[in-house]
């Protein structure tokens, strides 16, 4: 842990893992989404599930799905500020398997229709992890900058992004490669020590067998 | 990542010719890539932040679940009195710890310093000695790195979360955090600093966590009280040249002995202790009544 993670983070109480990490889960999904949070089912899962709404939890993911940070002081009111933005969502319970006791599963959709499911963890601190994106697991924690590149599951899309990364003087951090059997697609994660250039992953989208690529600035 | 050990820490130090806190700021800047006047920014904040988060707290304010809010002011109303027999500076410590937890509890902004459980010990102990002291903000702010580099020591070796260490890695370490970084600000040796810092966490050890009904308020509130105060001894010790026969070192690895062999029971989920009194138990049906998430 680095010396702010020790003396810190500036938070809204009351609590590391349930309350800080619950809006950065949120808040990622958001970033993630790429777009205004239309509707959103929130399952909730083990220790989440058992005591989330005396740490409010569940008003801090609606705060982080609505862009705001874990020091926003209005993460208390973020129901009735999504009820004005036309937000709708449900809670749930969900059994998710081999995840940290503090899970959430997320079903989002876009003002323009578009959907992410994700599943993601708060272990402590403050800290999360994203484990799944619309089925397909990954491991990524979101304070440093991550590339997501979907691409055709055939040789050589790993060593061509690497390539336009290394390019752009960017250092991978650490990489996960995982692909669904069922369509023939995989999805790349690469987290990297630079911020990641707009033009660098439009450069990696437009190559021949990527089907999207999107990537998150560091939170830290 | 910081020092693997106080002692590495020391020696770090005793290399440069230089005080701990700076060691462990200079540590910051090699591993962030920063520079002198980026981290001391950045820690000025976090201090301005604790003032920020004091100034602000709210006497009518309650927690969701109704079990806290308004002691803080309670306490000061005391204080202010004449009435506190641990008297002006100690009553203020109290005062600042109580409201710290509780405003945490209530869903305000705080540092968490390790944890958000434990934001109340640094600030009440900071706050009040430089106030009753007149020390420069610079000074307390150098302060702080002796905190946050002693707590990433205690993390690295040990732990910080009440999940993995019970309360003892939570209150425990911000305790050992608060008066090893009293006794830097206050001129101690690096030998009275260790030991101040050890004296806190051999104070705690076996502290377990046991929230009544999961929740970040009883007993975290008080425990807040008792790391606070521990850590004005401690430090008021080591002053008087009172010194540890274990290293500190080996204090931290005993915690985090301790903390693999405490029961999950006892290890913030609820299952045993204070959390299943009659009272826990009651809280804890009170609140599931209350849980708004639908069939749950």
């Amino acid at each position: 842990m680095n010396l702010y993670d020790i003396m810190g983070p500036v938070m809204v109480g009351p609590s590391s893992s349930h309350t800080a990490g619950a809006v950065r889960i949120g808040l990622i999904s958001r970033k993630l989404l790429g777009e205004q949070v239309q509707k959103a089912e929130i399952l909730f899962h083990g220790s989440f599930l058992a005591t989330g709404t005396g740490h409010g939890t569940d008003r801090a993911v609606i705060a982080g799905l609505l862009g705001m940070a874990q020091d926003d002081l209005r993460i208390p009111k973020s129901f009735e500020l999504a009820r004005k933005q036309g937000m709708e969502w449900t809670f749930g319970r969900a059994y998710l398997k081999d995840v940290h006791p503090n899970s959430v599963k997320l079903r989002l959709t876009g003002e323009s229709g578009r959907n992410l499911e994700i599943v993601a963890s708060s272990p402590g601190g403050g800290r999360v992890e994203i484990c799944q994106m619309d089925g397909l697991s990954t491991t990524f924690s979101g304070d440093i900058p991550v590339l997501i590149v979907h691409n055709e599951d055939s040789p050589g899309h790993v060593a061509a992004a690497a390539s336009l990364l290394a390019d752009a003087g960017i250092n991978i951090a650490s990489m996960r490669l995982s692909r669904d059997q069922r369509n023939g697609s995989a999805v790349m994660v690469l987290e990297c020590d630079q911020e990641i250039p707009e033009e660098t992953v439009r450069m990696i989208e437009n190559m021949k067998g990527i089907q999207k690529a999107a990537s998150l600035a560091g939170m830290d | 990542m910081g020092f693997e050990s106080m002692a590495d820490m020391e020696k770090a130090a005793a290399a440069g010719k230089i005080p701990l806190w700076k060691a462990v700021m200079e540590e910051d800047m090699k591993e962030r890539s920063v520079s002198m006047k980026e981290t001391m920014d950045k820690m000025r904040e976090r201090y301005q932040a604790m003032k920020q988060a004091d100034t602000d707290y709210e006497e009518n304010l309650k927690s969701f679940s109704g079990l806290s809010g308004g002691d803080g002011a309670n306490m000061q109303r005391l204080v202010r009195e004449g009435e506190a027999v641990s008297g002006g500076f100690m009553g203020m410590v109290v005062t600042r710890a109580l409201k710290m937890g509780e405003s945490n509890a209530c869903m305000k902004r705080i540092v968490a310093a390790p944890t958000a459980g434990a934001c109340g010990v640094v600030p009440a102990v900071f706050l009040t000695y430089e106030q009753f002291y007149g020390i420069p903000e610079r000074t307390m702010t150098e302060g702080l790195f002796m905190a946050a580099g002693t707590g990433q020591v205690i993390a690295r070796r040990a732990s910080i979360s009440g999940a993995q260490g019970g309360c003892q890695a939570e209150v425990g370490t911000a305790s050992a955090m608060c008066a090893a970084a009293l006794t830097s600000i206050r001129g101690g040796s690096n030998e009275q600093i260790l030991s101040a810092g050890a004296f806190a966490m051999k104070s705690l050890l076996g502290l377990v966590c046991d929230p009544l009904g999961g929740l970040v308020e009883i007993p975290c509130i008080r425990r807040n009280v008792t790391g606070a105060v521990s850590a004005v001894a401690c430090s008021d010790m080591a002053m008087a040249g009172i010194l540890t026969r274990v290293p500190f070192d080996e204090v931290i690895d005993a915690m985090g002995e301790i903390g693999e062999m405490m029961p999950g029971g006892l290890k913030e989920t609820s299952q045993a202790g204070l959390a299943v009194t009659e009272t826990g138990k009651r809280v804890a049906l009170d609140l599931a009544k209350r849980n708004q998430t639908p069939q749950c």
